[in-house]
């Protein structure tokens, strides 16, 4: 099974530096790209790759690409950004690439800003990862001094320069026109689009920003061509993928499978099943924004196209397991505490609307609910749901809470029958 | 007063920004590596720096989890309370937590050692429960390494 992005990683060792990268072909797709490839051969390849944005949403990132303004009299400067965000609660799969291998996200960063033409680069990282903090950091220096970075690279009229930006927390920074916004020194609200980035972002000049795992495919997108990355994938979404499993398994963890593995699999092989004495109610098949899954989904492939088919949403492809003995009740009341606490405050129904979902939530998970707690749960994620917001948080908060009250319906109905948590 | 160590660290910041504003997260974040907080006074001063009025600045401080307006003690404990922590039993290491040190979340030991927060989800859920405390990352956390763990923070 072929593992691009993390057969150079190994947790025990500190990532490869610049000379070791580059003796296991590190940098070969800058040059491929650099010296051979036109910027917009470079898009039509990632857009025929099939390449879709592993941040959540899974756009086609050539695509995505291909709405930047190009030519000579564009506005400049350009800007790429690599969103390191990752704060989406059960989501730990870009800490392994950021830790594990800074040059990978480096050279993907750079084939991205030629495919626009960007003049600057950021990465755009939570303030709690410190050690990806610290590879990251070096990382560029080593591309600097090595000539990857800066003027005229390669000898080329190409010229990069890159920065790491941390952020000071704030889940709303990992939203792409927020993130923009946090950069620029502001709160995290997010902007109105259009104008979209691609057009109109950082400081009003033309940006992209992605996500990290989908900037780590592109040299191998580059080094092997599209119909290779297709390859690699079960489905008909491309790639390979980095799952993740935490919650009561024998192995939580995460791992780079090709894209389309079951969740069967991915629980009962990869993460060893439940643990002794539990077993599965349902899961969030990419963290805390997506839409509960159970039973009898368990073979359902773990892409795009076949989690949307089964009503949820892939997202980050990094699942939190419900077991049998967690409550659903307090399971989704956690969630919610933390869209509420989270949610920048700009539209009035996501402000107000979630702290009452809290509440709701937590008088019924203390046996305090009432039979009317149910319409009120259900008419909000109606009116939180798409459409009704400014962003997509709050629609994102109510997609595990109106699967919960699909699926673990009796479950909230007996709390509230009985005065009590039946799991207490 | 800001120390003029402080006031070059900030005036680097705003070199590397095509508006002096956009410097703002990184004057606010210089000014709490040295102070561990940042006070009205701090935040008048680092306002005017930036020709920004203080409640406009105040405004992005008082957004941001991690820019803190009010004094911590000397190590901050950020104890992650999202859902996969929740899951494998973070209450507890909560509780144990806040009896040992007694105090609650925002509050500071009286000897000023320590200020226990929650926090979102710290990206290590499969091993969960996690927690910070300054810039070193704890795992797997079970109530009986936690009196040793504290025990590294002086
Ligand atoms: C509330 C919210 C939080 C988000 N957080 C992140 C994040 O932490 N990391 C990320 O890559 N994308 C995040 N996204 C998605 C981004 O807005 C954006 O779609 C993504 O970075 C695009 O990258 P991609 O096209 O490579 O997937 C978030 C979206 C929303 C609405
Ligand atoms: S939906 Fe919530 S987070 Fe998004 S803009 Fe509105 S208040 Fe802010
Ligand atoms: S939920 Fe605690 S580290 Fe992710």
């Amino acid at each position: 099974m072929e593992r691009p992005l993390t057969k150079h990683i190994h947790p025990d060792r500190e990532p490869l530096s610049l000379q070791e990268y580059e003796r296991v072909g590190g940098y070969q797709a800058v040059r491929k790209a650099l010296l051979e490839l036109t910027p917009e051969a470079v898009v039509t390849l990632v857009k025929d790759s099939n390449l879709r944005g592993r941040g959540g949403a899974g756009f086609n990132t050539g695509l995505k690409w291909s709405f930047v303004p190009m030519g000579p009299d564009v506005p400049r400067p350009k800007y790429l950004v690599a969103n390191a965000d990752e704060m989406e609660p059960g989501t730990f799969k870009d800490r392994m690439l950021l830790e594990g291998n800074p040059h990978q996200l480096i050279e993907g960063m750079i084939l991205a800003s030629y495919a626009i033409g960007a003049d600057i680069s950021y990465v755009f990282l939570r303030w709690a990862y410190k050690k990806a903090a610290h590879g990251i950091i070096k990382a560029i220096q080593e591309a600097y001094a090595a000539g990857y970075l800066g003027q005229n690279i390669l000898g080329t009229e190409f010229s990069l320069e890159m920065h790491l930006h941390t952020g000071v927390g704030r889940y709303m920074c990992g939203e792409e026109t927020a993130l923009l916004n946090a950069l620029e020194g502001k709160r995290a609200m997010p902007r109105a689009k259009p104008p979209f980035p691609q057009v109109s972002g950082l400081y009003g000049k033309p940006t992209i920003v992605n996500n990290v795992e989908t900037l780590c495919c592109l040299p191998h997108i580059v080094n092997h061509g599209a119909e290779w990355f297709k390859g690699l994938s079960r489905t008909q979404d491309a790639g390979t993928k980095i799952y993740g499993v935490s919650g009561k398994v024998k192995r939580p963890g995460a791992w780079e499978l090709p894209m389309g593995v079951t969740i069967r699999e991915l629980v009962e092989e990869y993460a060893g099943g439940m643990l002794d004495g539990y077993k599965f109610k349902g899961a969030l098949p990419g963290g805390a924004s997506t839409d509960f899954l159970v039973e009898q989904h368990l073979d359902t492939p773990m892409d795009y196209t076949s989690i949307a088919a089964a009503g949820s949403r892939m997202g980050t492809g990094t699942m939190i397991i419900l077991d049998d003995q967690t409550c659903p009740v307090g399971f989704v009341h956690n969630l919610q505490h933390f869209f509420a606490q989270e949610s920048c405050g700009f539209c009035t129904p996501c402000r107000e609307g979630l702290p009452w979902v809290e509440k709701v939530l937590l008088s019924i998970d203390r046996g305090e609910g009432r039979p009317e707690d149910m319409n009120i749960l259900d008419f909000h994620t109606k009116y939180l749901g798409p459409g009704n917001t400014f962003c997509a948080l709050a629609p994102g908060a109510m997609e595990p809470l109106q699967s919960a009250l699909k699926y673990f319906r009796e479950d909230f109905e007996r709390h509230i029958h009985d005065h009590q948590c039946p799991w207490k | 007063m800001l120390t003029t160590e402080e006031i070059a660290q900030i005036e680097h910041e705003i070199s590397l920004v095509p508006q002096k504003k956009a410097a703002c997260i990184e004057a606010l974040k210089v000014v709490q590596q040295h102070r561990g907080w940042v006070s009205d006074e701090d935040l008048k001063d680092t306002a005017s720096m930036l020709g920004m009025s203080p409640e406009e600045l105040d405004s992005v401080a008082t957004f941001y989890n991690l820019i803190f307006r009010q004094p911590v003690g000397r190590h901050v404990i950020l104890l992650c309370d999202s859902i996969s922590c929740w899951v494998m039993g973070y209450e507890q290491i909560r509780d144990h937590l806040m009896q040992k040190l007694q105090i609650k979340y925002g509050e500071t030991t009286p000897d000023g050692r320590f200020t226990l927060l929650p926090n979102v989800c710290l990206g290590t859920c499969d091993r969960a429960p996690a927690l910070m405390i300054d810039d070193h990352l704890y795992e797997n956390v079970t109530i009986e390494e936690l009196d040793g763990i504290l025990h590294h923070h002086r």
